[in-house]
């Protein structure tokens, strides 16, 4: 399981880095349609803190989260992942490494629609080799864990949204990731689950050997950052520490042993 | 099934329209060529009707002689000639013929005519269903087939024992009602004695149709067979070799293959038009979910692994479907003998070829649109 190889592959341990680019660039089209999309991005998150990537549309915050954890190649830069430079892996062993060590939720949670939350949560322990068992038994964990143990058996056309981020969050977690990427997890929810939804990635998710990152462009969930890093025009415009969580009261879930 | 093979099956299961259609169309491609080609097989056995009606181990037959349904008369004295071959156990003549039989209301109907050997009774009916083969021996004894009687029957026409018909105007009684194996011509059969026969037939210089033969003990048929080659003008040939030869004959000459084998390449194209659509259905409509799997670490191998399960399990289905109507249909078709219908197993191993061919086809379409997917889709 991923826990297992998060250990031997790479160092998880509070503090250390997690991600980092370096001078990454990525542009999209060519000749007179050329777009530069990243100019030259430096950042690094760190393992145990919850980043906010925030900046208008358009800035190159899901680009530079697709270049981050390997699913879009870059033009120039690097980019390490838990240590390791994404440039040094083969296109399978990229996709293997992403599935051991990254999580994600997204922001139309993308649940397969003809399979029920165990079953959706379950994937990616059979990704990364599991049993159908191990898979289950995990599932099952997590799900409780996001307050639907429950609803196991529903699909996700029987759930409200916010129902349904949190299956995506069980299914982001349930093989215990390194790094957890959220892509405008409360843009397709109401004010009061959007809240809910941060609660839990806040209390679930983090974790000291975990790094959170969060792309969002709603400034009501600065609260639930440690820090923020604001995109501008494809560069970092700004990194700054987040003001004290509001959030201390959070949900009471609690996430499962690591 | 178990792991993602077992979750890919589900998202196809719970896709009730697609799954039936994909199923349904694997199934009708497999009963369309199961049923087609044991009716092909059914119609090539009975070219061999003959063969099987006046059993010999080895048949002795004209050299321009293909099918034995198309003889080429040899003069009588080449039965002698046989006989004097060492290692024959026994040669009988075996007269073959289309001949008018005329009916007791004045109606018409063509008949072969089988003339056997009235000593040995060698190439008599397989099956008696009433009388005695004995009683061939007697004056202007014939004993008839079941055709003959249906076909009579339907001239209004009831044959029984003692009924009596004309052939070529001469009178035939009848002695005994007999089963042969359905022919390719359809054509009713009447026995009668060689000798009778040649009486019944229009006189012509020669009308020896064929020797049946069979070696003395410790001698065998194909050693037989090679000596009596040697003798100018005759053709011997073993039963089993002359059965694959009429076989291949009227694969060779007849438009039979052609007709069958355009329904089974329309029902492979229909079943790859149908399923391979499906299955390209299948995937876009759950395209953005493949894309996210992939961002989540599932390797394009994976995803093929996972598009080959559903293709194996839903080809298994629709196979099973389809061999299994198109068994049910030879059943059916069995009850009635006049119904040609054979279903070897190569016919069965054939429609699974096609069948895992039809699979690999639309499986393959369906993971060209996944291998593009880029997975940073997801984000957008």
């Amino acid at each position: 399981m991923s826990s297992s190889h998060n250990q031997s592959d790479t160092s998880a341990t509070s503090g250390a880095c997690a991600v980092r680019a370096s001078g990454v660039e990525k542009s999209f089209g060519s000749g007179d349609s050329k777009v530069s999309v990243l100019r030259g991005v430096d950042m690094e998150t760190r393992l145990g803190e919850l980043v906010l990537l925030m900046g208008p549309s358009g800035c190159g915050k899901t680009t530079l989260i697709s270049a981050l954890c390997g699913t879009l190649n870059i033009d120039a830069g690097r980019i390490e992942l838990l240590g390791r430079d994404l440039a040094s892996f083969g296109a399978s062993e990229r996709v293997r490494f992403r599935g051991q060590h990254v999580g994600f939720v997204f922001q139309q949670f993308n649940l397969i629609p003809t399979l029920s939350a165990m079953e959706n949560v379950s994937i990616p322990c059979l990704l990364t080799g599991g049993s159908d068992r191990e898979a289950e038994e995990r599932a099952g964990h997590w799900l409780d864990a996001v307050g639907l143990g429950s609803h196991i058996d529903s699909f996700p056309r029987e759930m409200s949204g916010g129902q349904q981020q949190r299956v995506a969050i069980a299914r982001a977690l349930v093989h215990e990731p390194d790094l957890l990427i959220c892509d405008e997890p409360t843009a397709a929810l109401d004010t009061s689950t959007g809240r809910t939804v941060m609660e839990l990635l806040k209390t679930v998710a983090t974790r000291p050997n975990r790094s959170v990152i969060i792309v969002t462009h709603d400034q009501r969930i600065e609260g639930y950052a440690d820090r923020i890093i604001e995109m501008e025009d494809g560069r970092i415009r700004a990194s700054r520490a987040a003001h004290p969580a509001s959030v201390a009261g959070g949900t009471s879930i609690s996430g499962p042993p690591t | 099934m178990r792991g993602l093979s077992k979750i890919a099956w589900k998202m196809l299961v719970r896709e009730r329209a697609k799954f039936s259609i994909l199923v349904f169309a694997l199934g009708f491609c497999t009963l369309l060529i199961v049923q087609q080609a044991s009716i092909f097989c059914g119609l090539m056995f009975w070219t061999t009707a003959n063969l099987r009606n006046f059993n010999a181990p080895i048949w002795v037959v004209d050299q321009q002689v293909e099918d034995p349904n198309a003889t080429v008369a040899l003069r009588n004295i080449e039965v002698e000639r046989v006989r004097s071959v060492s290692g024959v156990g026994w040669a009988y003549p075996l007269f073959l013929g289309n001949l008018s039989a005329r009916l007791s209301n004045g109606q018409q109907q063509t008949v072969q005519m089988v003339g056997i050997d009235a000593t040995s009774l060698v190439g008599r009916p397989m099956q008696m269903r009433s009388g005695r083969v004995e009683d061939l021996r007697l004056p202007d004894a014939v004993i008839v087939d079941r055709q003959v009687e249906t076909f009579f029957s339907r001239k209004g026409v009831t044959l029984r024992i003692g009924s009596l018909f004309e052939i070529n105007d001469r009178r035939a009684q009848v002695v005994g009602f007999c089963d042969t194996a359905a022919s390719f011509a359809g054509q009713p059969c009447v026995f009668s004695t060689f000798d009778r026969a040649l009486d019944y037939a229009p006189p012509q210089r020669t009308q020896l149709s064929a020797i049946l033969v069979a070696p003395s003990p410790g001698v065998s048929t194909g050693e037989l067979v090679t000596r009596i080659n040697r003798l100018k003008g005759l053709h011997a040939i073993e039963r089993d070799a002359f059965f694959w030869q009429t076989i291949r004959f009227y694969v060779e000459t007849s438009g039979i293959p052609i007709s069958f084998g355009t329904v089974v390449v329309l029902g492979v194209v229909v079943g790859i038009a149908v399923a391979g659509q499906t299955f390209y259905l299948f995937v876009n409509d759950n395209l953005r979910y493949l894309a996210a799997l992939k961002a989540m670490g599932a390797t394009n191998g994976r995803l093929a692994m996972m598009v080959a399960s559903q293709a194996a399990n839903v080809g298994f289905l629709g196979f099973g479907l389809g061999s299994g109507v198109a068994a049910l249909f030879g059943f059916g078709a069995l009850k009635d003998p006049d119904f040609p219908f054979i279903l070897p197993w190569l016919v069965i191993a054939f429609a699974a070829a096609i069948t895992v061919f039809i699979c690999l086809v639309s499986g393959a379409i369906a993971f060209r649109r996944i291998a593009t997917i880029e997975p940073a889709t997801v984000f957008k």
